[in-house]
């Protein structure tokens, strides 16, 4: 028995060991250099070696750079909280409301995201410009006189724009939550007098709560480091931090400056996501 | 069910969001048949002008060649070491695999751009060149994660015992995975194949820091949309990836589907 076990780790390790080589070599790797950069600094063409803690003191004592630090969790918190809100009732229908066509519902659903991110991006700088879609209608029907200017160039349109591109990323793990559900308990609960509220408070939402969570992480990390986005619609009060540290490692060239900076989003990044699924994960334990 | 407004307006709701999913992407292909530079209304007339500039671009096709072979490279990598992944985790016990699995999910917890930009830093330490190779090294670390998501919940209900009475009745490992895990799992290849896909096809930022000299799809779409006269060819090309995707995603499950019959089939039969 016990040589059996040992095997049987064995096995598992010698299946699990490419992706963890591949993991090593293009994620742990890359990091650890990352680090090792942010506490070196820039002198001229030149990396000076010296470990310093230059570049965090520019990067967090900067007020340009706290602003968009803040910035940017902002616009993405509201991103995700808007995304999963108006996805769950989609998920929920398809889930719990089709019958036969499920299928046909999920390829409607996704079909919009086979065109490219940034076109889908750009459509939305197409109708929220100056002469766009909506300003040209508008005008071509009469109801304005001269073109609505507050469309476009601020976090409102991206926040409108993101909530819009990552919208499957929303209803499918919610989708996959709400389907795994075992409908015997709602019959079950429904045979013991809980009405449809109830049923749902109690059964279909903390259960379909990781769905919410996985959902609401996976659009939080990438859309608080776009960099698409807010380059085509956020304009200057738009600007996220991925923007500065693009620029510092294409025109500006201060590369140690900016792994300071994107060390510094990254911590950002996963304290606010642990912040929010342990806050989750609380809200769940209250429900039951 | 029960029936009532609730399921009335559920229903309403749903084909309200499909409108907000489809409208602004349903302005590329109807601007790109517009005659005119400008994007605007009102339509100015019907012209097929911006697909022939599209069609006669070379720079373009040569990026969707490079994005093709991208896509496909980084689809069947990260494929691969997803279904291993999975199989591993869900049928043995492995010491510490889930501080294993939190670490090939780190991507998904790490902005694009941090990704990206290290990297970049590697290969430049490294004095490796930037390729479509360093492009599919990023896209696979990226899409690694989709697939062991997409693989693990497929795989994750499935009864260990009937791998195990395939090897109790006489197959060998190899056999047991073929016939068994394999076809159960293959919905979960497919799907895994598709978003991986998809998700390198579409990728632009990890590929604007490695791609080098060569461009992606994504990357040429990016130098484009700075001049204002190319934008109608630029519309064209996102009508074009939109109809050739929905034709390969209905594709793809009307082949899922007759799969699965025919394995139906050939299961009776047996």
């Amino acid at each position: 028995m016990r040589f059996y076990r040992r095997s049987e780790g064995a096995r598992g390790t010698a299946l699990l060991s490419p992706t963890m080589l591949v993991m090593l070599a293009a994620l742990a790797a890359p990091l650890a250099l990352l680090a090792l950069y942010s506490f070196w600094s820039q002198n001229g063409y030149a990396l000076d070696t010296h470990f310093t803690l230059a570049q965090y003191e520019v990067s967090l004592g900067r007020v340009g750079y706290r602003a968009l630090f803040a910035r940017s969790l902002e616009i993405s918190s509201l991103v995700s909280v808007i995304t999963v809100l108006l996805a769950y009732p989609m998920a929920y229908f398809v889930a719990f409301r089709v019958e036969k066509s499920k299928f046909v519902w999920l390829i409607l659903l996704t079909i919009p995201f086979w065109t490219s991110y940034l076109l889908r991006v750009f459509a939305w700088k197409v109708i929220l410009g100056y002469n766009g879609v909506i300003n040209s209608g508008l005008l071509s029907l009469g109801l304005i006189h001269r073109p609505l200017e507050f469309l476009l160039y601020n976090p409102t349109a991206v926040v409108v724009t993101l909530a819009h591109a990552w919208a499957p990323f929303a209803i499918l793990p919610i989708y996959v939550s709400l389907e795994k559900i075992d409908r015997s308990l709602l019959e079950a609960a429904a045979d013991l007098g809980d009405g449809a509220v109830r049923r749902f408070f109690r059964i279909t939402l903390p259960l379909s709560l990781p769905g919410v969570i996985a959902a609401a992480v996976i659009i939080f990390v990438p859309t608080t480091g776009d960099y698409v986005t807010p380059s085509l619609v956020g304009g200057s009060n738009g600007v996220m931090i991925a923007n500065i540290i693009e620029v510092q490692f294409d025109k500006v060239g201060n590369w140690p400056l900016g792994a300071a900076l994107a060390m510094a989003s990254m911590a950002a990044v996963g304290v606010v996501t642990l912040l929010f699924v342990s806050a989750m994960r609380a809200a769940a334990g209250k429900i039951r | 069910m029960r029936k009532g407004p609730s399921r009335v307006g559920l229903f309403a709701y749903a084909i309200l969001y499909l409108a907000f999913l489809y409208v602004p992407v349903l302005f590329l292909p109807l601007f790109s048949l517009n005659d005119s530079v400008f994007i605007a209304f009102p339509l100015s007339g019907f012209t097929t002008q911006w697909y022939e500039a599209m069609l006669s671009d070379d720079a373009m096709l040569r990026a969707l060649r490079n994005s093709l072979e991208v896509g496909t490279a980084t689809a069947l990598l990260s494929t691969l070491l997803g279904l291993l992944t999975a199989k591993a985790l869900t049928q043995f016990r492995v010491p510490g695999s889930a501080a294993l699995l939190g670490f090939t999910s780190l991507p998904l917890f790490i902005p694009d751009i941090v990704l990206g930009i290290s990297l970049l830093i590697l290969l430049d330490a490294a004095n490796l060149p930037l390729s479509l190779l360093s492009v599919i090294a990023g896209h696979t670390l990226i899409c690694v994660p989709f697939a062991i998501t997409v693989l693990l919940s497929r795989l994750e209900g499935f009864d260990k015992s009937l791998e195990e009475a395939s090897r109790d009745l006489g197959e060998n490992a190899w056999m047991s995975f073929w016939r068994v895990t394999f076809p159960l799992a293959l919905p979960g290849i497919i799907s895994s194949l598709l978003l991986t896909f998809i998700v390198s096809f579409d990728e632009f930022l990890i590929a604007y820091f490695l791609a080098g000299n060569e461009a992606t799809l994504p990357i040429y779409i990016w130098s484009q949309l700075r001049f204002p006269y190319k934008l109608p060819e630029v519309l064209a090309l996102g009508a074009a990836i939109l109809i050739a995707s929905t034709l390969l995603v209905v594709f793809a499950e009307w082949l899922r589907s007759r799969g699965l019959e025919d394995r139906k089939h050939i299961m009776v039969g047996a």
